[in-house]
């Protein structure tokens, strides 16, 4: 597994068979359901992890792998904590800490949607894979010079990165000890040299491109099949339930 | 009926370096022919220009009748099919058959054409099986050979391989001559490894630079042991000649 197969696990579960795009489609759905949920009908957070839990247990996804994915919404988790103490209104003492009630719904709000946001989309990486999603979104006629990118992005970040590692590799076999501070600088000239054979890589590939005839379309619409209505209506059922959730909990008092 | 003609050909790069000094070459349809050189020869700059990848700086390059230039780019680039040494540099669509299937798309072939094209060219090199896999998760020699489906599909009258030994192991080394054998119209074979020259292409031309040094039968160039020599090249150690012309016979 390298960087350009992103999180993708291989299986045939009833998650992995849904074409691309429906997963895309409700993955989107699902977050603005979330998102437009009001922060004090707590119950209605429970019932979406709940419902995720079961799409991973669908999906054959076992929760230390989910866990530890989410790992990178730490970042928000830490503004999270620190909305209580940070932002003003009524005050509340927790032990010896005082914290403010709008505060610490703010920070609850942020970790519950950053949260189930993130295990949305570790749903749709795990079971799709990354050419899989590139399609879907050429399906979905996502602008081509956004899929050009991201395709290209894709296939040679783990190139450069198995360039970063093998020159880092050759230092070390020379005697090189980055963690002193003056031997930084063959590190800074390494990645200088990797920016420009980069580059020139960019190049190449551009020469291999046209010389097969490239003229500035990528024919990337070699995508998925259609999907069928059955999939649409089996997919769009977990978002449609959280809107549904949404809604009731905006309008009811 | 020639395939490929050049005449007079120079580059120069814009930091001054000649890279090709006035190479003349006619090649005919069928011919399989090896182009030989030491590194910095200009052997690679010379197969750029019989796809218009390079710009002349003197001297001309015709793909059968029709002249390099601007406007028949399209055309002759559909007819020399160029495998490029790094397949790093050539795979780079999410999966082997997306990229099989990026020349003939460009070709403006669509639809059940473009899937019998890409499932013909990859029957041909032996990778039905990993049409579906990404490119980075193929050996070097499957690599290889993914490359050249993606050229193959484009239905070339001129494949051009640039060093196609490069980084092989001996069994795909095998595979891939025998893929060659059977699906190249015209070869070009650029490389310094002269026992594949050998057993690949029965003419064999010498570029040293920038110039057409030495042009006859492969197995009469690789038999003047002082013309190899000029040229810095020279048979592996404890190959026999002989014994790989004995091995050749029909």
């Amino acid at each position: 597994m390298s960087l350009a197969d992103g999180l993708y696990r291989p299986g045939d579960t009833p998650v992995h068979r849904l074409r691309p795009q429906v997963k895309i489609v409700a993955l989107v759905a699902f977050t603005c359901a979330v998102a437009a949920t009001p922060r004090e009908a707590v119950w209605a957070f429970g019932v979406y992890a709940l419902l995720l839990a079961g799409l991973f247990a669908l999906a054959r996804v076992p929760a230390p792998w989910v866990l530890t994915r989410s790992l990178v919404e730490s970042p928000f988790l830490l503004l999270a904590l620190a909305f209580p103490f940070m932002v003003a209104g009524p005050e509340i003492r927790i032990g010896a800490l005082t914290a403010s009630t709008t505060g610490l719904w703010a920070g609850w709000n942020l970790l519950a949607k950053a949260t189930l946001g993130v295990w949305a989309a570790l749903l749709l990486s795990a079971t799709t894979p990354v050419a899989g999603v590139l399609a879907g979104l050429s399906r979905l006629r996502c602008p081509e010079i956004l899929l050009q990118i991201t395709a290209f992005a894709v296939r040679y970040a783990h190139l450069t990165v198995a360039e970063v590692t093998q020159m880092r590799l050759a230092r070390l076999a020379r005697c090189d000890d980055p963690r002193l501070l003056w031997q930084a600088g063959a590190l800074a000239r390494s990645l200088g040299v990797v920016f420009i054979r980069s580059f020139e890589r960019g190049e190449r590939v551009w020469q291999a491109m046209a010389a097969r005839g490239y003229t500035g379309r990528l024919p990337l619409e070699v995508g998925p099949a259609p999907a069928p209505a059955l999939q649409w209506t089996a997919a769009l059922a977990a978002p449609a339930l959280a809107a549904a959730i949404a809604l009731w909990t905006t309008v009811a008092p | 009926m020639t395939a490929l003609r050049i005449e007079g050909l120079h580059h120069v790069y814009p930091d001054g370096h000649r890279a090709l000094d006035g190479v003349d070459l006619h090649v005919r349809e069928g011919e399989r022919v090896a182009v030989l050189g030491p590194n910095g020869a200009g052997k690679t700059t010379l197969m750029l220009h019989f796809a218009g990848l390079l710009t002349a700086t003197e001297g001309t390059v015709h793909v059968g009748d029709t002249p390099v230039a601007k406007k028949t780019l399209p055309e002759i680039r559909r007819r020399v099919g160029i495998v490029f040494q790094s397949p790093d540099d050539q795979l780079f669509m999410p999966t082997v058959a997306d990229d099989v299937g990026f020349g003939p798309a460009n070709l403006g072939l669509r639809g059940t054409d473009l899937a019998d094209r890409v499932a013909a060219a990859l029957a041909d090199v032996g990778l039905t099986d990993l049409a579906d896999r990404p490119p980075h998760h193929l050996s070097v020699g499957q690599q290889r050979r993914a490359a050249l489906a993606g050229v193959l599909a484009m239905r070339p009258d001129i494949v051009v391989c640039d060093e196609p030994s490069a980084n092989l192991d001996p069994a795909s080394r095998r595979d891939l001559a025998r893929i060659l054998h059977a699906t190249a119209p015209t070869l070009m074979l650029v490389t310094h490894d002269l026992p594949y020259a050998l057993q690949l292409c029965e003419r064999a031309v010498i570029l040293d630079a920038g110039r057409v040094a030495a042009d006859g039968p492969t197995a009469e160039i690789l038999a003047d042991t002082a013309l190899l020599e000029r040229h810095r090249l020279e048979l592996p150690f404890g190959f026999s000649l002989a014994t790989a012309l004995e091995a050749l016979r029909p």
